[in-house]
């Protein structure tokens, strides 16, 4: 599916797995949470990047365990106005999280800012609603809003510490 | 009162530029209709029963004289010349075009208003005490605040799209008149007991619709500087836990009720704790610029009591009734808030027109400081008047139609705008109150009866916050006709109770003589100088149930 990284789409490395499909000996692969112990002990013989997705029901504490072998979390967002997702990107940077972050899920160009600003790298979206919004609807859903009150996301400073430098 | 710097000009001018974005990517297809309606909703514009309807934000309902102004020139050009003030200390307008809503948001800017906000899954605009800063009984302005929460809000990453909207409204005073308890939210300033240290008492989980909680103290006392990463904790846990399988399920009060305080004290207890708070917080001297705003107005040393006032209210006994119904003693000597009503007998409740809209502007700036708040209870308020003046105030509201002195009384009822206008109405509300304000029309009754505050929904989701209503009154659908149901022992303030059901619901005719005979019995029952409310908790539901006649359900 179309993959929207740093306001391009760009190439997936990464392919989701199927259930019944074996784990390969090669590539970057995306396995189901209920996988991740098996495809983590064939990480030593896997040539590739490692990778899981999650629902938005899981709990974020229960992966810390697991943020040195997988490259990439993948969570989902069954809607746009569920946003769930975004709290538990903000929790898995929170708890030290480096590798990818990415929401999968038919998010739209509006949320471009929210995400990044919540520890997501990529948003991996469906083909119907990547055919709707360009590329250039995302750049320009990415700075609709140069300004933010909420101190503590990803993003550059806020109006609060604006405030502060300029007195 | 708070002033918009180039930051905060920047960020409302940018959210219209957006929205503006939104609304040509609906019509040219790049955003389907399901993705526009929340971003509709965000930005304050529902889909009514005739038209489309804005709602504008009135932070914690505090207005400027130039800002009402702007209100009563957009009523007149891009609506029917005139405006709804709403529970929520917000205005709306019923009848204004798609086309025309980037260039209403232009216009409200102008005057460092807009429409964050006020409807979708979000954190919706924030109340607070219309007396703020000049309450007697005030430990603090509970205003900066709010604006501080406002700021906070507007537009967060995280928080945007929730499992259902959200409400917070913050008090200063230990008397809640900003309904703490029936939001999502509730925050009251108080001091520490023993540090006498300004912090916070928050509850969570209270709300109305069809499941009425009252909300639940999570935190006794929450130090000022942890407000904001508190806060976010809250949400966090909400966020990630409230429910998204039913509508009707997914405020935080069903996720407290069905988990429990104790475990959601817990979780975001937790979450709190391994927080970075300073990161998030904001710094004191933050807190410090916005309080600067809400510093007093210049008020002049005045005398406790005024003579040319005492000379009017004893040749005048209209005038002197509008003084004792309409004013609230005033925490500056000489001084009084006064309520002007926007519920004259007859009239749809919280309804101003353009006219009635700038003459409340200019009884704000010759009268006021310049400054207006709008309640809850849908009435507007001159924070700032001396007792000289009140009898030239009183005569120019007069003038303006403006002076019914019916502040607290059976006719000051609250109604949502019902089958009128809205598309989830089961019931018409307005009629309803105009047929009891009228039955009650008579002053002298009125003040006999003493405080009552009828509350009228139109549906379910009880806009009209029946729940808190002494009497509440929900206008359902049964079998084709119109059904109210009435309820009584709701009370918004510190004392927070819910409304029990008195009996099967009656038909709008019946309504008004419905309320007399609950009235005949509370005066038959009533001890010394009780309110409705204290004899209904004295005496009990039952002694109520016989105000049903079988023949008018």
């Amino acid at each position: 599916m179309p993959l929207m990284r740093n306001l391009s789409f760009v190439a997936d490395s990464f392919r989701h797995l199927g259930d019944n499909e074996a784990i390969p000996a090669s590539g970057d692969i995306i396995v189901p949470l209920a996988r991740l112990e098996e495809a983590a002990n064939r990480l030593a013989s896997h040539k590739g990047k490692l990778g899981i997705h999650v629902p938005n029901t899981v709990k974020p504490a229960s992966l810390t365990a697991h943020f040195n072998e997988v490259a990439l979390i993948s969570v989902a967002f069954p809607a746009f106005s569920d946003g769930r997702g975004f709290s538990i990107a903000r929790r898995l940077r929170r708890n030290g999280f480096t590798g990818t972050l990415r929401a999968t899920g038919p998010l739209i160009s509006d949320q471009y800012a929210y995400a990044k600003a919540c520890g997501f790298d990529e948003i991996d979206l469906p083909e119907a609603l990547a055919a709707r919004q360009t590329v250039d609807q995302w750049k320009k859903g990415a700075s609709a809003i140069s300004l933010s009150y909420q101190r503590g996301y990803a993003r550059p400073s806020t109006i609060l510490d604006r405030r502060r430098a300029a007195h | 009162m708070y002033r918009y710097d180039e930051f905060d000009r920047t960020f409302v001018k940018e959210r219209v530029a957006e929205f503006r974005s939104q609304v040509e990517r609906r019509l040219d297809g790049s955003l389907s209709d399901d993705e526009f309606r929340p971003l509709r909703l965000m930005n304050g514009l529902y889909l009514q029963l005739h038209a489309y309807m804005l709602r504008v934000a009135i932070p914690y309902g505090t207005l400027s004289a130039r800002q009402m102004r702007q209100l009563a020139m957009i009523a007149d050009q891009w609506d029917k010349g005139y405006g709804h003030f709403t529970t929520r200390q917000n205005i709306q307008y019923n009848w204004p075009k798609l086309s025309d809503v980037p260039a209403i948001l232009d216009a409200l800017a102008e005057v460092e208003m807009h429409a964050i906000q006020t409807s979708g899954n979000c954190i919706r605009n924030v109340t607070a005490d219309q007396f703020a800063g000049v309450a007697f009984d005030e430990v603090e302005d509970p205003r900066p605040t709010a604006e501080l929460i406002r700021q906070w809000s507007s537009l967060h990453p995280e928080f945007t799209f929730l499992p259902r909207k959200f409400k917070i409204a913050v008090t200063g005073a230990a008397h809640d008149r900003a309904a703490i308890k029936a939001h999502d939210i509730g925050l009251r300033v108080l001091r520490h007991p023993d540090t006498q240290a300004i912090g916070y008492e928050v509850s969570v989980g209270g709300g109305l619709g069809r499941t009425p909680l009252i909300g639940k103290i999570i935190r006794a006392f929450l130090p000022r500087q942890d407000l904001l990463p508190y806060l976010e904790a809250l949400m966090r846990v909400y966020n990630s836990e409230g429910r998204r399988d039913n509508k009707y399920k997914a405020r935080v009060k069903i996720l407290v009720h069905e988990t429990g305080i104790e475990e959601i004290r817990k979780a975001v207890e937790e979450e709190f704790a391994v927080m970075d708070g300073p990161s998030i917080a904001a710094d004191l001297k933050e807190v410090e610029r916005i309080a600067a705003y809400f510093a007093p107005p210049a008020y002049e040393t005045l005398p406790a009591a005024s003579t040319s006032l005492q000379a009017a209210l004893e040749s005048n006994a209209i005038f002197a009734r509008f003084v004792e119904t309409n004013s609230f003693k005033h925490k500056v000597p000489g001084y009084r808030a006064i309520t002007v009503s926007l519920k004259p007998i007859g009239g749809a409740p919280g309804d101003a027109t353009s006219d009635e809209m700038r003459a409340l502007a200019d009884a704000a700036d010759q009268f006021s400081f310049g400054e207006l708040r709008v309640t809850h209870l849908q009435n507007i308020v001159l924070p700032y008047v001396k007792d000289d003046d009140l009898f030239a105030l009183w005569s120019f509201l007069t003038d303006h139609g403006l002076a019914t002195a019916n502040i607290g009384l059976i006719t000051d009822i609250v109604a949502c705008p019902g089958m009128d206008y809205c598309a989830l109405a089961t019931a018409r509300s307005i009629p309803i109150a105009q047929a009891i304000a009228t039955k009650f029309a008579d002053p002298d009754r009125q003040k006999l009866i003493g405080e009552l505050g009828i509350k009228i929904s139109g549906c379910i989701n009880a806009c009209g916050h029946h729940h808190i209503g002494h009497i509440g009154i929900l206008g359902l659908e049964k079998s084709g006709e119109e059904s109210y149901q009435i309820t009584l022992g709701g009370d918004a303030t510190e004392t927070a109770s819910i409304g029990e059901r008195l009996g099967p619901g009656v038909t709008a005719d019946a309504v008004p003589d419905t309320i007399e005979r609950l009235v005949d019995i509370y005066l038959a029952e009533r001890q010394a100088d009780e309110r409705f409310i204290d004899t209904y908790r004295r005496v009990g539901l039952e002694r109520f149930k016989g105000a049903i006649h079988a023949v008018d359900a």
